[in-house]
């Protein structure tokens, strides 16, 4: 596992959102969110932090990312790929979009790849129907995709 | 006490306001199936999250079944548990835990002794409607607990346990549907968390997730070597709970066929951790009266209380979340290593055996001790004290194994010199019992008197915590008791803010004390198991002619010959050790 940087002005931001909230374990989602907001991630590390500041344990804590899907304990990459899995894109082929993107990129849906350029991850429609299948890497939205596609978008980013 | 009138299966019964459809239910003698309830009266301990459904039963004017379990009775309630509607949906949530569990009951640790397993038999379960994905993790092999959660029913009990009860939170729910499981915090292995080994989570599993680390093979390898010498010794509370192993009645004392057995299986040397538990005393009690008068004298350097070290389960919680305070307890080992550390040196010498040869297997209530036994600072050379230790269940399931009639045997004695014990080391294995030990001894070496009423029923009992203050002839000592680690948390707590008044204090990991230990018989949620437990130990001690440690002829003769006197320097190589700060920092780079 890759050493994770937390920088201690975040660290400290942290505890303020920890203090904002007075301590209170029943704010722990509140923090949470605050937190992703914060690291962009949820690391263990800042789960054992949070842990301490309300004083709960951290298998609580981690039960809890674990339990929301909006919770995520992966960095993001540089350019996220987001894979639009609703019911127009899947009826178009998402999934063989992404099959080609684990393919090319050889991670998982909710990794990121070592260099920690791409990550990917699957989302509900996103309301560009009309182009389906649709995917976002970043905020730029490519639609009309086929797998053969895959391949030249990632080299756009790969520079 | 307001009551109410419902009716319960045709029956008009009046029960307590408030009560819920389970608790009425018992009280007129109608079984309800529960799975993930656990009401462990006489501690004061219930589990409740209705997740699992199977106490179903059907309310009249009420649409869906209701969880008899989460559910209070109102006045005119009509209730009935047995219709042909409340029997179909019990069977079918049973079958849906079935299609997501393992079938290999044949070969499953908890065979025979799994709730599961035998809610299948009672409701006649032949045949699974329901086919469905298997979830499937790695397994976690501690030293002491294997966590096998394919076999999680998600009852939550031993997030129960480890949470509320112990405090100790290690365990946590995590993940969401199909997917979800009981587990360490980012699914790390137990070895990787503050788990102590209390086993308090093993204790109440229903089923086979959570069992302990089983080397009864590793014992049954040792005693077929001829180049070894094997040696047991039986920790206190095992004698009060293997006979439930063999159908007998809860308390039974088996002491004498237990003995007999662990003759039968061919153990060269059938000896007592009891004799090492006097050991204990001699030098916890040493150690206590010199840190008091030094107290007294106004040396404020020593502090106080003195917390007692026995239990293996409360050092590891300790290490890992009060390491600021562990100068406090005593530094006396636990009476398992006391044994291992006299065995491999004084009895070595005298039966003319290297310690390589020599084998040493612990028959204890506890799986802490399977860990304690592990550790490095009661290794000689590479070799542990105690080689293996084993549960009181490993030991009916050797007994068991080997063919020996348990309830045929006679009774028989331990050996000598290392078996001999007093009343004062058989009640270690309840709750109070240690403090009432060192009482007892600390008591005469202090006052220079005969102590003529040993009995002292202040400290006795199952509050999770007791207070007494005793006369040492006009010195008033007081002490604190704690069982359960949620309640030795409170007393810690008390001592850090400079608010405890003890010079003393007990504790137990495990709720009861070693009776209610993580490698006891199951007792699946009657806690009056362990009450008989306690009653039989305090008989044992109430028959005893010798009930001071210090008058164990034995141990006199140890001192006499080998150590010295307690807390010297012979001792504090072998009988005394030092903890470790295990707590975990946040690990921040910058
Ligand atoms: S052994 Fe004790 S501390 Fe460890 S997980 Fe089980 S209940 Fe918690
Ligand atoms: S591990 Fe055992 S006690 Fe814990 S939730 Fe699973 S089945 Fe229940
Ligand atoms: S109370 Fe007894 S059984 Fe429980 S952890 Fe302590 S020594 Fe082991
Ligand atoms: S389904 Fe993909 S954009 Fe609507
Ligand atoms: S026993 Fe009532 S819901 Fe599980």
């Amino acid at each position: 596992m890759a050493t994770i940087k937390l920088s201690t002005n975040k660290i400290d931001e942290l505890r303020a959102v920890c203090k904002s909230f007075n301590h209170e374990k029943g704010e722990l989602i509140n923090v949470l969110h605050k937190a992703q907001g914060i690291f962009g991630y949820l690391p263990a590390e800042v789960q054992e932090i949070i842990a301490r500041e309300l004083n709960v344990s951290v298998a609580h804590v981690y039960g809890v990312v674990s339990f929301y899907s909006f919770f995520t304990m992966l960095p993001k990459g540089e350019h996220p790929v987001s894979i639009c899995l609703g019911t127009a894109c899947y009826v178009r082929g998402a999934e063989k979009i992404i099959e080609e993107f684990k393919r090319v990129l050889n991670i998982g849906v909710g990794e990121t790849t070592s260099d920690g350029k791409f990550s990917l991850a699957c989302l509900r429609c996103v309301g560009a129907c009309g182009l389906a299948p649709v995917v976002l890497v970043g905020d730029k939205v490519y639609g009309r995709l086929s797998p053969e596609s895959v391949k030249d978008i990632v080299a756009e980013y790969a520079k | 006490m307001e009551t109410i009138k419902i009716n319960i299966d045709n029956k008009i019964v009046e029960v307590e306001k408030g009560a819920t459809i389970l608790k009425a239910a018992k009280q007129v003698g109608v079984h309800i199936p529960t799975l993930c309830h656990l009401h462990l009266h006489d501690l004061n301990i219930e589990n409740k999250p209705a997740g699992c459904r199977i106490c179903v039963v059907e309310v009249a004017g009420r649409r869906n079944l209701a969880p008899a379990c989460v559910t209070e009775c109102y006045e005119g309630m009509v209730i009935n548990t047995n219709n042909i509607k409340v029997l179909n949906a019990r069977k079918t949530v049973l079958e849906l835990i079935l299609s997501d569990h393992p079938s290999d009951c044949l070969i499953c640790s908890k065979n025979g002794n799994c709730e599961l397993q035998s809610m299948a038999q009672d409701f006649g379960v032949r045949e699974i409607h329901y086919e469905g994905e298997k979830s499937t993790y790695r397994a976690d092999t501690s030293p002491a607990i294997i966590r096998d959660v394919d076999k999680c029913i998600m009852c939550r009990r031993c997030e129960m346990m480890c949470n509320d009860v112990q405090t100790v939170g290690v365990l946590s729910a995590v993940n969401r549907g199909f997917m979800s499981v009981v587990a360490p915090a980012f699914e790390r292995n137990l070895d990787h968390s503050e788990c102590t080994y209390c086993g308090q989570c093993v204790a109440v599993c229903p089923t086979g997730a959570l069992t302990e680390v089983d080397h009864t093979n590793a014992v049954i390898r040792a005693l077929a070597d001829p180049s070894k010498t094997v040696i047991v010794q039986t920790a206190p509370a095992v004698r009060a709970a293997l006979g439930e192993e063999f159908g007998m009645e809860p308390g039974t004392l088996v002491t004498g066929k237990m003995a007999a057995a662990l003759r039968r299986l061919g153990f060269n040397y059938v000896f007592d951790t009891d004799f090492a538990a006097d050991l204990t005393i001699m030098e916890e009690g040493t150690e206590l009266l010199d840190r008091l008068n030094r107290h007294l004298q106004g040396d404020t350097s020593v502090a106080l209380p003195i917390l007692t070290s026995c239990c293996p389960g409360w050092v590891n919680f300790f290490e890992h979340q009060f390491p600021e305070m562990r100068d406090i307890p005593s530094t006396a080992r636990s009476p398992q290593q006391m044994f291992g550390a006299i065995t491999k040196t004084y009895f070595a010498d005298k039966i003319g055996v290297k310690r390589e040869n020599m084998v040493v297997v612990s028959v204890m209530p506890c799986l802490a001790k399977k860990y304690e036994c592990q550790r490095d600072e009661f290794k000689t050379n590479g070799n542990p004290d105690v080689d293996f230790s084993i549960s009181t269940r490993e030991l009916a399931h050797l007994i068991k194994q080997l063919n020996i009639s348990f309830n045929e045997l006679p009774e028989e004695d331990f050996d000598h010199p290392l078996g001999e014990s007093t009343g004062a080391a058989v009640i270690f294995g309840t709750t109070g019992g240690v403090i009432e030990a060192a009482v007892r001894t600390a008591y005469e070496l202090q006052t220079g008197k005969k102590l003529e009423k040993v009995d002292f029923e202040e400290l006795r009992g199952m509050d999770f915590i007791r207070e007494a203050t005793i006369d040492f002839d006009g010195l008033p000592i007081r002490i604190g008791i704690a069982h359960g680690l949620g309640n030795a948390r409170k007393l810690l707590e008390e001592i850090k803010a400079g608010r405890s008044e003890y010079h003393a204090i007990e504790i137990m990991a495990c709720p009861g004390g070693c009776i209610g230990g993580g490698g006891q018989p199951l007792h699946h949620g009657d806690s009056s198991i362990l009450k008989a437990r306690q009653k039989a130990l305090y008989s044992e001690d109430a028959g005893k002619t010798l009930r001071k440690s210090h008058e164990n002829p034995y141990i006199i003769e140890l001192y006499k010959e080998f150590l010295g006197k307690p807390c010297g320097e012979l001792s504090h190589h072998l009988l005394h050790t030092h903890y470790f700060d295990k707590s975990v920092e946040v690990s921040v780079v910058e």
